[in-house]
């Protein structure tokens, strides 16, 4: 479980982050939602300690991580798996090395594990057989698939995903979010999803926090969004022609 | 400003000099930065000294030589002249734009496609597994390097003189082991070595800050390679003072 505490983050006179709270359970998707500048990545970044939050607390299963020192956060890290935006794999490794660096630097795996390892994880992307590829002869969705292997290789507790979606075309989209619910019920990790993108809130939003403006504006389940009374949240979710189609069809 | 960077320098080779995760990884990526700063060089700095130390050669004998002083001076202060000042600084100025904007554009880039957040969010130094390598293929290889550059000078000095006519290959010889100092070696030695430290952790520090795009990368790499080469002038002037 991860849990925030009145979280504030500002950058020079930018108050991008005013006192958000949030509980995210373990075994299940929790979205981080909101326009863009909403601070849904900057959330994110302090929640992972990329950034240093001014104010507040970030705890990870009772642990307090904001005030840890980087030898203690080392610990926590281990078990955390990161997709990112751009999947931020390692240029000069193949798909492999890429996917095992983690077992290189921090178990005693023999190469033949680490191997199995890594065919293990690629299998569960549907990549099999990418071992020796390079980032730069992937596709997008490929890169992101190999981003989810290298973040499952250490069978993390926590999963974060840094819009996942971006950049995908919707088929490879439904993929990569299926991919991350699977992936959250078989690690039982507490899994947290950066995104803007509503086919993927409609998909796998168990638990959703709304961001408007740096501030936690709502917080429910994808179905109690559909209802609620919130005119940012309504704006922001029925933005587009086909959820508008689909709120007066549920009405 | 300057303080401000600076302090941000030193707070960052705390970073890379704590112990590694992992010394098999590290060995193996030294390796590999010994090959690409060392190795890679080499064909550089062969050509560059083979030049300098003929051009040299020419100009000391144009400058110097009348009937009162004899051709073989030209070879001695061709060596002492590639030993102490041209073999280590010239080449440190030459690798700080090889090498150095290699570090600079090769950590920026890291850093701006988050590849650096990757490495932190797994638990690992990135400072430390990114620029420690580095440092210490550049403290290593260096002195190396100038060994060979001052050879090539002398050697090139040799070549140039015969092929123009300007000193009897008999005479540099007879200069070149004339009144001959083993202490200018060690003086060229402590500079390569701390021209190494410079040529890839100015760099690597500008690299490793760099916020923003492509764009922000170049500019940092152009900082690195001004920032650097003042430092090892400064350092040159320093060490000189200090040891001669």
């Amino acid at each position: 479980m991860i849990e925030i505490q009145d979280i504030h983050k500002s950058f020079g006179d930018n108050h991008v982050l005013k006192g958000i709270d949030a509980i995210f359970e373990p075994g299940r998707v929790s979205l981080i939602i909101g326009g863009s500048g909403s601070g849904k990545s900057t959330l994110l970044k302090c929640i992972v300690g990329l950034h240093q939050p001014e104010q507040g607390k970030v705890y990870f299963d009772r642990q307090e991580f904001t005030q840890m020192d980087s030898e203690d956060r080392v610990s926590i890290r281990r078990d955390i798996g990161m997709l990112f935006q751009n999947s931020a794999l390692f240029d000069s490794m193949t798909v492999e090395q890429n996917i095992v660096f983690g077992l290189d630097m921090f178990t005693d795996m023999s190469k033949k594990e680490k191997i199995d390892r890594a065919n293990f994880c690629l299998e569960r992307v549907n990549l099999k057989g990418t071992n020796k590829l390079y980032p730069a002869e992937l596709s997008g969705g490929m890169k992101k698939r190999v981003g989810i292997a290298r973040a499952i290789s250490m069978s993390p507790k926590y999963l974060f995903c840094d819009e996942p979606n971006s950049g995908l075309d919707p088929a490879t989209s439904i993929l990569i979010d299926e991919l991350i619910q699977e992936l959250t019920g078989e690690y039982q990790c507490t899994t947290i999803v950066v995104t803007h993108d509503m086919n993927s809130v409609m998909g796998i939003g168990e638990y959703i926090l709304f961001l408007h403006k740096g501030e936690k504006f709502w917080e429910g389940s994808n179905e109690e969004m559909l209802q609620a009374d919130v005119a940012e949240l309504n704006n922001f979710v029925f933005a587009s022609p086909l959820m508008k189609a689909a709120r007066n069809t549920i009405k | 400003m300057i303080f401000h960077h600076f302090g941000a320098y030193i707070l960052l080779l705390r970073k890379v000099f704590k112990k590694p995760e992992k010394w098999k990884i590290y060995v193996k990526e030294i390796f590999h930065e010994m090959n690409e700063i060392g190795v890679g060089s080499l064909g550089l700095i062969l050509i560059i000294s083979t030049f300098i130390g003929a051009v040299m050669t020419l100009q000391i004998a144009f400058q110097l030589v009348s009937d009162l002083i004899p051709t073989a001076v030209i070879g001695q202060i061709n060596r002492d002249s590639n030993i102490l000042e041209l073999g280590p600084t010239i080449s440190a100025l030459v690798l700080m734009g090889k090498v150095g904007s290699a570090i600079s554009s090769q950590i920026g880039s890291m850093r701006v496609t988050e590849q650096i957040d990757a490495l932190e969010i797994m638990g690992i130094n990135a400072a430390g597994y990114l620029i420690l390598p580095k440092i210490i293929a550049g403290v290593v290889m260096m002195p190396v390097l100038v060994v060979i550059a001052i050879f090539c000078a002398i050697t090139g000095g040799l070549i140039g003189g015969t092929l123009s006519g300007a000193v009897a290959p008999t005479d540099y010889i007879q200069g070149i082991q004339g009144g001959f100092n083993g202490f200018t070696v060690a003086v060229a030695l402590v500079k390569a070595f701390i021209y190494g430290f410079i040529i890839t952790s100015v760099p690597a520090y500008k690299g490793f800050y760099v916020r923003g795009g492509a764009l922000e990368v170049g500019q940092a790499g152009t900082r690195a390679v001004v920032i650097g080469c003042i430092a090892i002038l400064a350092c040159d002037y320093v060490i000189t003072a200090l040891m001669l």
